[in-house]
């Protein structure tokens, strides 16, 4: 199978997170796009380990996975905080940057 | 002995600083303090005279060279004094009728609480005058020339509580600026054309420059005498400085002040003799003022302010006298001297009457103080006929001379001049008669002046001072006041006849300005002839006009020319419509330029980055939604320019 | 090595902010005498160092010291003074003690009701009481942030380190902007929060304009360092070291980068000088500062930007300067007319001053660019004069307002009558602004005037025109304040206190003094002035037809 398609899909996965990022005002779910972007790039880097041949790529998604997994741990921590004080999940309403 | 000139200056001087500085303890005897170094003074120039009529007449000059002024380069100014004949002339008129005028005070000022000030600025008005006329160069020339504004501007205003002395203070002092600049003006013409701006240097190199730069000097010069010596078109300020005490009026009038202008033109001789278009603006500045001054003379109703009509027209003899070159500068002074006498004189005698009527100063409610005050009526009198010129008294021998060398200046303009001088002369004549009937003859129209309006306004602020509005007791006033008035009528009567017995005055001066006899196409016999002629003429008009009919204690209407000429012949309404009104909007609209342009620019560039962030403001709005878009765009901008580098 | 006295002469002021800061709230007084004996230790030295001074000597710059300071830029601690700063030292450090003598009591706290402004004294102890408690700084603030400015003052007028004097010019700003913006006159006709509106617009106004001046200069300064170091090798902001490479052709600044970096430190020192049309920062903030701080502004540390020109404009940049001049004087003339005719048309006092002393600074301008020795001499002598008169007429203005609580002329009237002495100084301060023979200002500008008219005559002609319009704006000051019937709010107005005479009578005695005899000054400027000429390679004009050479013809 052509590698190409898969970029293709990563690039389609990317808009639908950035979209979702961009329009849902949802923390959680703002929070779940910005996975699938993550991911999505997870998916690029491994098509373009096969393309190119060598392993820099795979390297690349590994960390990736690593800092998401880092960066979920402090956004869920910060959503929950904020939902406390707020009883809302929604960004908007986190726009003064205080509390 | 040379070393006592500079005492000349510094006794006034210390007398000043010790009045004005002294406080409250010094009241009791501050005024005799004040006479007293004003006497010593006098005394002072009078050894002095006495050691230079010793010297051989071409060695009479003394210096004294006291330290470097202002040592810059190659601007070197230095305080010395120069004390030649003409300077003497000065110094002995300035102490001597300063000195009278100091004890005439002591009795005028009796009663006011600040009297100790008064002899204090009197000082210090004597010590600017004697340095201006000792001075060794222009700079120390120019110190003496604006402390006299300086001390004139403090005396006219001593009733500071009186809005219209402060005022008249004020346009004193700022005509006398406009004149300064003049002679700052001159000096610094001086400095460039000569390198230098002392009297000897640069009086002797006057052969050597262009004609052109001398004339400018010479205008810049008598800019400057226009304004010290009140003449057209600088003479406003003289009338209104009137609203001083009567004692600094003739101290103004007769010995100090208006006389400087006469000596910076005598002094600067070899300037103007090299310039004759400059000379020709002197003498057509002098005839003018001469003749514009006696009419305003003719007009007014204030004593004082007549007064001062009759010392512009004077001193514009003068002014024209030393316009004419060595044929006149000796009688400018000549008559500079035996007009200090009678102006002084008839000054102090008004001062007197005033007192004696409760500071009235309308000549229309006088009359008939004859009786009530004899010593002032005789000193007044004997200055009057010296005024009007006649004959065997002072003012007739100067005057007369002034006339026949404007005759002998020679060709039409000596005609003219001739002519003008001589029409001065009867309308001199005229109006000194009209004060003299009105104020001394004639039914006593005080008596129930007072009685027939109570509550009419007076239009002269000194009547308001007098809170009351009864009946005058008219007086005769205390022996402080009349001994002055008496030696000044001395001096009246026979200076003028001292000085011309065997041509002394001449021989004295001409060794410092040159004389010249001219050549009249008239005889002396017949100028005298027709200066009588005129006189009569004059004395008798205003007989027929005063003496012979009741005066009406409100004047009458007037003709044109008299009402224009009660308002100064409306120069001050043209300075009061051109020069205030319109420096009033200059200064307004520049006040609103400078606010709304000059800030404006800065404060609009200010306002337009303000606008600017305000707007970019609004982007940063908080949700982090938004922010993310312009990542993204930026992001998106940025590799489309990217491929589109690439594609190019 | 030797003394540094040129340093001590600015630590001290610096230490005694540094003391006065720190003395603890509750001994406000001791605070100001602190203040005060610092300022006059200080004056103490800079009178040793006029004493030490030699004005005949050879060297450009005397009592130098130099220290390595930023060695990779070349930026050295350089001091020296040549007999033009030497002046200016001591004119700052004569004038600080008479402005905290004279802001004794400007920065106490302030009373709990505004409307008993006339009985000071009750006010004052009833305040004491209430504030002792609680915690009321700002007096030993005021008195340290003016011992801070004197301090940096000094050092800009020593500096001969380009970078140095960058430094400190700039530096000034801050303990300037505090002071103007912290300690509001409170004479104002409005509200306390108009004013506070009023008094911020001023110093953030004061302190925008005199930054962008120094940001254009800190091009220039960085500017210079990249032209000296194309030349030279290394680069260098040392004046000496410059001058010399340029005497011996070793550094050629091209036509055009030369007068771009002449227009970077002009625009900066015409900006604090000011000259029109920078100048609307100085009313405001003249007008909204208490009057030591504004006499500190006009007399003191408006003067770093005319030595400035005189210093650092001419002699770094002599052919420049000289391609300028024609546009600087005229802009200087128009400073005096303008500055002139704005000063007649104002209302409030201090305003007045603000203006006349755009006027006087138009004057200096314009001595300085004549180019001749006359007019250099003069605008030296100027700044001192000027710093005295306007210091004598400001700080007397001050008291005047601290009694009747209004800077409008209009709430005056008759003052003479009821505080002649306050009248008869303040008659005296107007004179000497008016340029009155007999007092100094009138040597000043008459050595200007004659310096600019000998190479420019029509320019110093039109310059001539602004003493009728000092006449004019001093008299009528004096007429509608102090002459006239007494007004309503004024007849209980005290004379002059002891405290403001020690102020006032010295200067007034400094005055005479130096119209009389000014040659102790001139003798210490006229070498440095000829210096500063042969810089630029100007000779005086000589006169058409010389008076020695007419007499020795005969």
């Amino acid at each position: 199978m052509n590698p190409v398609n898969y970029l293709y899909l990563a690039a389609l996965l990317f808009t639908i997170g950035a979209t979702g990022v961009l329009l849902r005002r949802n923390a959680i779910v703002v929070f779940m796009c910005i996975e699938l972007m993550l991911n999505a790039c997870n998916l690029a880097f491994v098509t373009f380990s096969r393309m190119h041949g060598n392993l820099d790529g795979q390297i690349m998604a590994f960390f990736t996975m690593v800092v998401a997994a880092a960066e979920v741990v402090i956004g869920l921590a910060i959503i929950v905080s904020i939902f406390r004080s707020r009883h809302s999940a929604s960004v908007d309403d986190a726009s003064l940057m205080k509390l | 002995m040379e070393n006592l000139i500079g005492w000349l200056v510094a006794a006034p001087l210390l007398g000043a600083a010790v009045l004005l500085c002294g406080g409250k303890r010094l009241d009791r005897l501050g005024h005799w303090l004040g006479t007293l170094l004003a006497a010593a003074s006098f005394v002072i120039g009078a050894v002095l005279f006495l050691d230079m009529l010793g010297e051989d007449e071409h060695h009479r000059a003394m210096h004294q060279h006291l330290f470097s002024w202002i040592p810059v380069g190659g601007f070197q100014a230095d305080v010395a004094f120069q004390l030649d004949q003409l300077s003497m002339t000065f110094v002995l008129l300035i102490t001597g009728v300063g000195t009278l005028i100091h004890i005439y005070s002591i009795g005028y000022m009796e009663h006011d609480e600040r009297r100790r000030r008064f002899f204090g600025y009197l000082n210090l008005f004597l010590a600017a005058m004697l340095l201006l006329v000792i001075a060794d160069n222009y700079l120390l020339l120019y110190v003496g020339w604006e402390g006299v504004g300086l001390a004139s501007y403090l005396l006219i205003g001593f009733w500071q509580h009186k809005p219209s002395a402060a005022t008249a203070a004020k346009k004193a002092f700022l005509v006398n600026r406009v004149g300064d600049v003049g002679l700052s003006i001159a000096i610094m013409l001086m400095f460039t054309t000569f390198g230098t701006f002392t009297f000897g240097p640069v009086l002797e190199a006057t052969g050597e420059t262009s004609e052109g730069k001398l004339t400018a000097i010479g205008l810049m010069l008598l800019l400057a005498a226009c304004g010290k010596s009140a003449q057209v078109p600088l003479q406003s300020w003289l009338g209104d400085a009137m609203e001083g005490p009567t004692p600094v009026s003739a101290l103004i009038h007769a010995a100090t002040m208006v006389t400087a202008g006469v000596y910076l033109i005598t002094r600067s001789g070899a300037i103007f003799n090299a310039a004759p278009d400059a000379q020709t603006a002197v003498v057509t500045v002098g005839a003018v003022t001469l003749i514009f001054g006696a009419i305003i003379g003719c007009a007014k109703d204030d004593i004082k302010k007549a007064l001062a009509g009759s010392t512009m027209s004077q001193i514009g003899y003068m002014i024209l006298a030393a316009g004419l070159g060595p044929i006149g500068y000796v009688f400018a002074i000549m008559h500079l001297v035996t007009h200090g006498f009678f102006k002084a004189g008839l000054f102090l005698g008004a001062g007197s009457v005033m007192h004696g009527m409760n500071d009235e100063v309308d000549m229309r409610k006088y009359g008939g103080l004859r009786k009530y005050m004899p010593i002032t009526f005789i000193t007044f009198g004997l200055g009057y006929l010296a005024i009007i010129g006649f004959p065997g008294l002072s003012g007739f021998f100067s005057k007369d001379k002034i006339i026949e060398a404007a005759f002998a200046k020679g060709g039409t303009e000596g005609w003219i001049l001739g002519l003008t001088t001589l029409l001065g002369a009867a309308i001199t004549a005229y109006y000194m008669t009209r004060v003299m009937l009105l104020t001394f003859f004639g039914e006593e129209r005080w008596r129930n002046a007072a009685t027939r309006s109570p509550n009419a306004p007076s239009a002269e602020p000194a009547a308001e001072t007098r809170g009351e509005h009864a009946e005058p007791h008219p007086h005769e006033s205390p022996k402080s006041m009349t001994i002055p008035m008496i030696v000044l009528a001395f001096g009246s009567v026979f200076a003028g006849g001292l000085f011309s017995v065997g041509d002394r005055f001449v021989h004295w001066l001409e060794p410092v300005t040159g004389h010249d006899h001219g050549d009249s196409p008239l005889s002396a016999t017949t100028v005298t002839l027709s200066t009588v002629a005129v006189l009569i003429v004059g004395v008798s008009l205003a007989w027929a006009q005063y003496g012979r009919k009741p005066v009406p204690v409100v004047a009458p209407r007037g003709s044109l020319l008299t009402r224009a000429a009660r308002r100064d012949l409306l120069q001050d309404d043209f300075n009061h419509v051109v020069l205030v009104r319109g420096g009033e909007h200059l200064t307004r609209s520049l006040v609103y330029v400078d606010h709304k342009l000059v800030d404006g620019v800065v404060n609009g560039t200010a306002a337009s980055v303000g606008g600017l962030s305000g707007r970019l403001r609004r982007l940063q709005n908080g949700y982090a939604r938004s922010y993310a878009v312009s990542m993204f765009g930026g992001t998106a901008v940025l590799i489309a320019a990217t491929l589109l580098m690439r594609a190019v | 090595m030797s003394f540094p006295l040129l340093t001590a002469m600015a630590v001290v002021p610096a230490v005694g902010a540094l003391v006065t800061a720190a003395i603890p709230a509750a001994q406000r007084t001791t605070a100001k005498w602190v203040a005060l004996l610092f300022s006059l230790v200080t004056l103490v030295l800079a009178a040793v160092t006029l004493v030490r001074f030699d004005p005949d000597s050879e060297d450009a710059y005397q009592l130098t010291e130099s220290h390595a300071w930023i060695a990779d830029f070349g930026v050295r601690y350089e001091l020296g003074v040549d007999g033009i700063a030497v002046v200016l030292v001591a004119l700052t450090a004569l004038l600080i003690p008479f402005v905290i003598l004279a802001g004794w009591n400007d920065a106490d706290p302030p009373a709990s009701s505004v409307h008993d402004k006339h009985d000071k004294h009750v006010k004052h102890e009833a305040a004491d009481e209430v504030v002792t408690q609680g915690r009321w700084r700002p007096t030993q603030g005021f008195f340290a942030l003016i011992l801070m400015v004197e301090a940096m003052v000094i050092l800009s007028f020593e500096a001969t380190d380009v970078f140095l004097f960058y430094v400190f010019f700039e530096a000034m700003l801050i303990p300037m902007y505090f002071l103007i913006g912290g300690f509001g006159d409170r004479a104002g006709q409005l509200s306390e929060e108009e004013t506070a509106t009023q008094r911020s617009y001023a110093a953030v106004k004061f302190l925008l304009y005199n930054l962008a001046g120094g940001l254009i200069m800190l091009a220039a300064v960085v500017g210079l360092y990249a032209v000296t170091a194309d030349d030279l090798g290394t680069g260098t902001f040392s004046l000496q070291q410059i001058a010399e490479a340029r005497a011996s052709g070793q550094l050629d600044i091209s036509t055009n980068t030369e007068r771009l970096l002449f227009l970077g430190f002009f625009f900066a020192f015409a900006v604090k000088a000011p000259l029109w049309p920078l100048h609307t920062w100085l009313p405001n903030a003249m007008g909204e500062s208490t009057t030591p701080v504004a006499v500190l502004i006009t007399a003191v540390v408006d003067k770093v930007g005319t030595f400035a020109m005189l210093r650092f404009c001419l002699q770094l940049f002599p052919e420049a300067s000289k391609w300028a001049t024609p546009v600087i004087l005229v802009l200087a003339v128009i400073s005096i007319i303008y500055g002139a005719l704005l000063a007649v048309g104002q209302r409030d006092i201090k305003r007045l001053v603000a203006y006349a002393s755009i006027s006087h600074f138009g004057f200096i301008i314009l001595g300085i660019f004549a180019m001749t020795s006359q007019g250099q001499n003069g605008a030296t002598l100027y700044m001192v004069n000027h710093g005295i008169s306007t210091a004598a007429l400001m700080l007397v203005a001050g008291f005047l307002i601290s009694r009747r609580g209004s800077r409008l002329i209009a709430d005056y009237g008759g003052v003479q009558k009821v505080a002649p002495v306050l009248a008869g100084t303040f008659l005296i301060g107007g004179l000497a602004t008016l340029s009155l023979p007999g007092l100094a200002p009138f040597i000043s500008e008459f050595l200007v005037l004659v310096g600019t008219f000998s190479r420019y005559p029509a320019i110093g002609i039109i310059a001539t025109v602004g003493i009728v319009l000092a006449a004019l704006y001093v008299l009528v000051l004096y007429q509608r304040t102090m002459t006239g019937p007494v007004k309503a709010g004024i007849e209980g107005m005290p004379d002059l206190k002891a405290r403001e005479l020690t102020v006032v009578v010295p200067l007034i005695a400094l005055l005479v003094f130096l119209g009389v005899y000014p040659k102790p000054v001139t003798d210490m400027i006229d070498p440095a002035v000829g210096r500063t000429l042969s810089v630029v390679d100007k000779q005086d004009p000589k006169p058409d037809v010389p008076a020695q050479d007419v007499e020795a013809a005969k």
